[in-house]
């Protein structure tokens, strides 16, 4: 998957008076205007909906630094975001750190135990890391269950949290919490991309692609999968503990195997190593259950299921792998 | 000592089942080096098209015979038709498909059989005079055929003309096209045999743990660590490896933990082995060469 | 047909890499052949495109009268083509016994028992190890055993890739002793690709030479051994 060496039209290209990265910046700054906007014209409900796949997106981001960019695999992901969560809700049930606080320390937690969990899993590739994280998704909704956890866990019953409340800014408190997750997003993303696009990226790649050639090339293979892991776990974890402040809610059956299937789907269909794609397969993962669950209980998997397998057929470089063809097509034709 | 004994004998009873999954699992993970994530829910749909069959009112053997040979057809037409265009595809796209094929079966099973849990009747009957105070008569009938089906299994493969080109489409896909052997219709038999060995298993565990679409994802967890223990690529191992899990996790859940964090025995089994022993007990370490 | 394998124009490539140049040879019926070249000439390419294993091929091939470029290669050996491939392609993990049943795969004839005999009858080596797992065996006794698996199909003609390569030189011999009993007891046709061209010409009757997948030299094996110059500047002795 070649998927860093697209080839562009050529970076002195003009569309309409503008190169193409001066375009991207002003699409950027469009977004960030309709973001700032947005919560104040749209109801309650719909706001509840666009927070959620901003977490969305930023979980399928960590996700995908993880398989997409560095090719380790993960059905387990679910239980970063769980961690990330229960983190949360315990600090807030059973001490008196606010709110925000406990978002890093969620994330410093699920790097530590992605760093864990990813350093047995150096000698694992492919299907057997899958297997392995299969197992660990399958194993986290027992584990939160397991009745010796229960005075932290509350088990099957889980923890209620009250909402964090706007500080003294002219907002509702729910508008507040959509902007507190837009404050994480817009740092996490920035990071992600300097990352990503820098000397760490290509040694990513390089690992995904060719780990032998990079071993020999002096990247510490064993050092940057663990880390990998560690940071992938964190998008992931402080995801899930802005996720349950805004559900104000934790309990073991919401995160279930098919939390993790979800985020894989998300990651297809939005594009592997694509960091745009993370929200469109936020989008996708966040309507697609509500629209689905009309039709039957059955709907929404077997959608996915099909969406997984189509995206591998059709387009395995999921929604922005499409977008980014269409646009070199059209980049050629309005270039000049 | 008796109770001892007892959840030994019964873990052998459950470790047939693991040793039948890990067996399909090793079958197709020999011709194919994939592993068909999908091998529990392909067992799950098989049951219930016996338990449609036996609620019509087929009696159960009958229905025991046509489920398996609907789960033969089924296995080598998913292998023909979905499975057969990515053999060359990338690991990451290869499992997306086993993943998206296991929520297709199941979403499957939920959309004709519903969501609630059924009742799976046992041929055993549970006075019968092999019943025990150590093995009920359906832990013992359980035992009994998945044995009868492995032995069934290794005969043809060693002693059948078909058996042995299966076995050598397997390890080499070109010296095997060379004597004339279709490989690829080799890879689809097995598809077939491991489908059908799936469903001789869910018929067998569903009396025990009752039928929902869910009932395998465990099971195809600890027939995983089965086949890992005994080494993925040797199918006697995997066999020996399930009946090991079935025991330990008896043992595990008595003993140690309790019942409910079973599967977490099984990740932590399936991590320690991959991190120890990567050839598991009997495997063969894989040099690659650069 | 007097030939039992006739090519015309043939080319194959791998993926967009071209190999072979529209290459023209033929098997005489009965007789051997051998294909010389040095390394990355196309030697094995020409063996495996005549098979139509791995490679894209135009042009056409005619055996035994049919023409087969387009069949598979699995279809290829039912119709009598047996294929020693280089490195031999043994099934390592099963025994010498199950390599050669598999040998005769495809025959549904009742002779097969009596060809068993045969065969170890040419090797009784591979009598010996007849329960022996194939990978345990010696470079020599491997290379007996995949000639003998292509034997068991009572192919018409045989193709070798690189027999002796790799082996100690009497080995080398006793093989090609027994190539050339099968083909004068049997009347197999033999096209064998050889790197070795010194044992490669005293047992063919007939010798191409390919050089970067073209057709150099197209003579009888007797007057290249004779030709001196032709020797020394292609064959490099």
């Amino acid at each position: 998957m070649a998927i860093l060496d697209t080839p562009r039209p050529a970076a002195t290209a003009l569309f309409a008076g503008l190169s193409l990265r001066t375009w991207k910046l002003l699409g950027l700054a469009l977004t960030l205007v309709v973001a700032c906007v947005l919560p104040f014209v749209i109801t309650s409900y719909e706001l509840l909906l666009v927070t959620q796949v901003i977490v969305y997106a930023i979980a399928l981001l960590g996700l995908n630094i993880l398989t997409g960019y560095n090719g380790q695999f993960s059905l387990g992901h679910g239980a970063f975001y769980a961690i990330g969560a229960y983190v949360t809700a315990i600090l807030l049930d059973k001490t008196g750190i606010p709110y925000w606080a406990t978002i890093p320390i969620a994330g410093v937690i699920c790097l530590v135990v992605g760093f864990l969990f990813g350093l047995p899993s150096l000698r694992l590739e492919g299907h057997y890391l899958a297997l392995a994280t299969f197992a660990l998704a399958v194993a986290t909704p027992q584990l939160l269950k397991f009745k010796d956890f229960d005075f932290l866990t509350g088990g099957v019953q889980g923890i209620v949290i009250t909402a964090p409340s706007s500080p003294g800014l002219p907002m509702r408190d729910d508008q507040w919490l959509y902007f507190f997750c837009l404050l994480w997003t817009i740092p996490l993303f920035v990071l992600a991309w300097n990352l990503l696009r820098g000397r760490t990226g290509r040694a990513l790649v390089a690992i995904r692609d060719h780990p032998l050639a990079a071993a020999t090339m002096g990247i510490d293979l064993a050092r940057y999968k663990s880390i990998t892991f560690g940071v992938s776990a964190m998008y992931t974890g402080i995801a899930g503990a802005l996720g349950a402040l805004l559900a104000q809610f934790v309990s073991p059956d919401s995160f279930d195997f098919f939390l993790s299937i979800r985020f894989l789907v998300g990651i297809v269909i939005g594009g592997l190593a694509s960091m745009t794609g993370a929200f469109f397969g936020a989008v996708f993962i966040e309507f697609v259950p509500n629209l689905a669950d009309y039709l039957s209980k059955a709907a929404p998997q077997a959608i996915y299921g099909i969406v997984l397998i189509g995206c591998m057929y059709l387009m395995p470089n999921g929604v922005m792998g499409l977008i980014r063809r269409l646009g070199r097509h059209l980049g050629r034709l309005v270039a000049r | 000592m008796q109770a001892f004994l007892h959840q030994v004998l019964s873990g052998i009873a459950t470790g047939g089942i693991y040793a039948s999954i890990a067996l399909a699992l090793v079958m197709i993970y020999q011709a194919t080096n994939h592993v068909n994530f999908a091998q529990g829910e392909m067992a799950t749909f098989s049951t219930y098209i016996a338990w449609k069959l036996i609620d019509i009112g087929f009696p159960y053997w009958i229905a025991f015979l046509i489920t398996l040979v609907f789960a033969f057809a089924a296995g080598v037409a998913i292998e023909r038709v979905i499975v057969r265009p990515f053999y060359k595809a990338p690991v990451l796209s290869v499992v997306a498909v086993f993943i998206g094929l296991l929520l297709i079966i199941n979403a499957l099973s939920g959309a004709f059989f519903s969501y609630t849990i059924k009742p799976f009747p046992s041929p055993f009957p549970t006075d019968a005079w092999y019943a025990s105070p150590y093995l009920s008569s359906h832990e013992v009938g359980m035992i009994f055929v998945t044995l009868a089906v492995l032995a069934a299994v290794f005969a043809f493969f060693r002693f059948t003309p078909l058996g042995l080109a299966m076995r050598a489409a397997a390890e080499n896909p070109v010296s095997s096209r060379l004597v004339g052997v279709r490989v690829g219709w080799m890879l689809a038999l097995g598809w077939g045999l491991a489908g059908l060995i799936g469903a001789v298993a869910g018929m067998m565990t569903a009396p025990i743990v009752y039928l929902d679409p869910y009932m395998m994802f465990g099971i195809l967890l600890y027939g995983f660590a089965g086949a890992l223990l005994g080494g993925i690529d040797n199918a006697w191992g995997a066999v020996l490896g399930g009946f090991i899990v079935g025991v330990l996790q008896n043992l595990a859940g008595a003993y140690l933990v309790g019942t409910e964090l079973m599967v977490t025995v099984a990740l932590v089994i399936i991590i320690g082995i991959l991190v120890v022993k990567p050839s598991g007990l009997f495997g063969r370490t894989i040099v690659t060469r650069v | 047909m007097s030939a039992i394998l006739e090519t015309r124009r043939l080319s194959a490539s791998y993926g967009p890499t071209q190999v072979l140049h529209e290459i023209e040879l033929e098997v005489p019926r009965g007789g051997i052949v051998t294909l010389l070249g040095a390394n990355g000439a196309g030697k094995t390419t020409t063996l495996r495109a005549l098979c139509n294993m791995m490679v894209r091929l135009s042009g056409e091939i005619h055996f035994d009268g049919k023409r087969i470029d387009n069949v598979a290669t699995e279809d290829i050996v039912r119709l009598g083509i047996g294929h020693v491939p280089d490195g031999r392609g043994t099934f390592v993990s099963l025994s010498v016994e199950e390599n050669l049943r598999l040998g005769a795969y495809t025959r549904r004839d009742k002779q097969v028992a009596e060809d068993f005999e045969r065969i170890y009858g040419y090797f009784p080596r591979l009598r010996e190890r007849r329960r022996q797992q194939a990978g345990t065996l010696s470079g020599g006794e491997q290379q007996m055993l995949a000639i003998s698996r292509a034997l068991m199909l009572r192919p018409k003609l045989l193709l070798l890739d690189e027999p002796s390569f790799g082996l100690a030189p009497l080995v080398v011999q006793e093989i090609f002793r027994i190539l050339r009993t099968i083909n004068q007891q049997e009347g197999v046709s033999m096209l064998l690709v050889e790197q070795n061209a010194n044992i490669a010409l005293d047992l063919a009757d007939h010798a191409y030479l390919l050089e970067t997948g073209r057709i150099m030299l197209n003579e009888p094996s007797a007057s290249i051994r004779n030709n001196e110059s032709v020797r020394r500047s292609y064959l490099g002795y």
